[in-house]
């Protein structure tokens, strides 16, 4: 399903950010990348959505060769993914239906169809009562948890999240770490960038460590 | 394909509720924009105006011939002859010495004057209508008349309205140069307009890329709300025109009552409005499309 091999990534001014990355994920697989800041995890996840290109080697998606890609397919490759961000990157001028409602609406879905899954979704995290509310006014797991239903309402294969359980106390990262299997138990891939054990410990995902941009285990 | 038609309806209807949600901000843009359209499409209107009149007189121009004041009867029969027959001439109508001076003394109130000549100092005449109206079948009629014996001078009656034309023609020139530069103003709005709401939705615009929308669809509600501001400010001139000659026609009505005459100035055709109102509504996606894909490059996710 996503497949690296030989990949390098070096950014301007000589830093480089990954080192000879080659792995698999297989479809269906949950997988971890752990390590510390700075070990590349977030730029791993940026290659495989095309946010970033590698300087060399490749990297596959669904059979497609991500560097290889025209700008005008990309978009089109992004919507396999549902993705979540480090800073979650919600729209803060609208509610918590229509932040959900966005990828629904680049995808092209009929409007009522379109509501029922925003729905569903918000339902899913557990926030059906507050699709009227303002991001701002939702506390930070609950802003969390929105990110995460934007990120599955148009039922992408793969899911790529980064630190999800960043910035939130235990009680709310467990929960947090259910919803994931959950999605992983009907069949959907699941690749999270994180540096919290504890949430690993409680998945038991296979696990990529990275250090200095080289995969170590 | 209508998932696609439903997403153009809902653009439009975002569009128009966008509009709304800054009611000041839209009203000023429509109001500079219908300004700067109104300018040059109002010297259009004038210039149709005057157009017509000069077109009035020069559809139809006459030839007037006038005859040597020693021509006797038969010479001019003899010229009346020539003329029915040459195959230029569509219509023909003589007027005589006589007649003239009577015509000159009833319509011009100077018969005093006129009575108190010894002799009529007319000349026999015939008013030519020519079967080819173009300025060159025109002066060929004329110079060939001119060389028959009898006649004295050949007139071309058209010849004011021509100048008058060439006038005017200069006139639409100028009102062409008018135009181009107001139609810039109007791009250099909408590109502005755009700049600025692209600057305050850049995260919007951001997410939707991260999240797989195309550029295509990216760009579409600015190019919608380009068009329609276009529209609108098309709109909006139209109706400044409107207003403007429904003033002066009620001040002209009563300036020609005056003179015992009727003039009316004529508001834009149905043509004319169609093409005022598509024209600025393309200017208006056109400022758009340069404003987006000016600045949209520059938002790349990171």
């Amino acid at each position: 399903m996503i497949s690296f091999s030989h990949v390098y990534k070096r950014y301007p001014g000589g830093l480089e950010a990954l080192r000879n990355i080659t792995f698999t994920v297989e479809a269906g697989e949950m997988v971890f990348i752990v390590g510390p800041s700075g070990a590349g995890k977030s730029t791993l996840l940026k290659l495989a959505a095309a946010i970033e290109r590698p300087s060399s080697g490749s990297v596959i998606v669904n059979g497609q060769n991500v560097s290889a890609l025209r700008a005008r397919a990309i978009p089109f490759l992004r919507r396999n993914f549902g993705l979540v961000f480090q800073d979650q990157k919600l729209l803060f001028d609208r509610t918590a239906f229509e932040n959900v409602m966005l990828p629904l609406h680049i995808n092209g879905f009929e409007r009522r169809e379109a509501a029922r899954r925003v729905r569903a979704a918000l339902d899913k995290v557990g926030l059906l009562a507050k699709e009227k509310a303002r991001p701002v006014t939702l506390s930070g797991g609950e802003q969390q948890r929105l990110a995460i239903a934007r990120a599955i309402v148009h039922r992408p294969a793969i899911l790529l999240a980064d630190e999800p359980t960043g910035n939130l106390d235990a009680g709310h990262a467990a929960g947090i770490g259910e919803l994931f299997r959950s999605f992983n138990q009907v069949g959907v891939t699941v690749v999270i960038a994180t540096h919290d054990e504890a949430l690993a410990e409680r998945l038991k995902p296979r696990v990529l460590s990275l250090k200095e941009g080289a995969i170590v285990a | 394909m209508r998932a696609w038609l439903w997403h153009h309806l809902d653009t439009f209807v975002t569009t128009l509720a966008r509009f709304a949600r800054a009611p000041a901000a839209t009203l000023f843009n429509v109001g500079v924009i219908g300004i700067a359209l109104a300018l040059p499409a109002s010297l259009y209107v004038a210039l149709s105006n005057l157009q017509g009149y000069a077109q009035a007189f020069a559809s139809d121009p006459q030839i007037s011939v006038f005859l040597a004041l020693d021509a006797g009867r038969a010479e001019v029969e003899g010229i009346e002859a020539r003329l029915r027959q040459h195959p230029g001439v569509r219509e023909l109508r003589y007027v005589s010495r006589e007649q003239a001076l009577k015509e000159l003394k009833a319509s011009t109130g100077l018969a005093d004057v006129v009575d108190s000549l010894a002799q009529n100092p007319l000349p026999d005449a015939f008013v030519v209508q020519a079967r080819d109206a173009t300025p060159q079948g025109l002066e060929k009629l004329r110079d060939e008349a001119s060389r028959w014996p009898k006649v004295s001078h050949v007139q071309l009656d058209a010849a004011w309205a021509r100048r008058l034309e060439a006038g005017l023609r200069l006139a639409r020139l100028a009102v062409g140069l008018l135009a181009t530069l107001f139609a810039f103003a109007l791009v250099a709005v909408t590109f502005n307009t755009i700049r600025l709401q692209i600057l305050t939705r850049r995260e919007e615009i951001e997410v939707a890329k991260l999240i797989g929308a195309t550029d295509p669809f990216i760009r579409r509600p600015f190019l919608y709300f380009g068009a329609l501001q276009g529209l609108a400010g098309g709109l909006a001139a139209w109706a400044i025109i409107w207003i403007g000659l429904h003033l002066l026609n009620g001040g002209l009505a009563e300036l020609a009552q005056l003179y015992a005459t009727r003039i009316e100035l004529k508001h834009l055709s149905a043509e004319d409005s169609t093409s005022l109102l598509v024209f600025s509504a393309w200017l208006g996606w056109f400022g758009a499309w340069l404003s987006v894909n000016q600045h949209l490059a520059q938002i790349e996710p990171r």
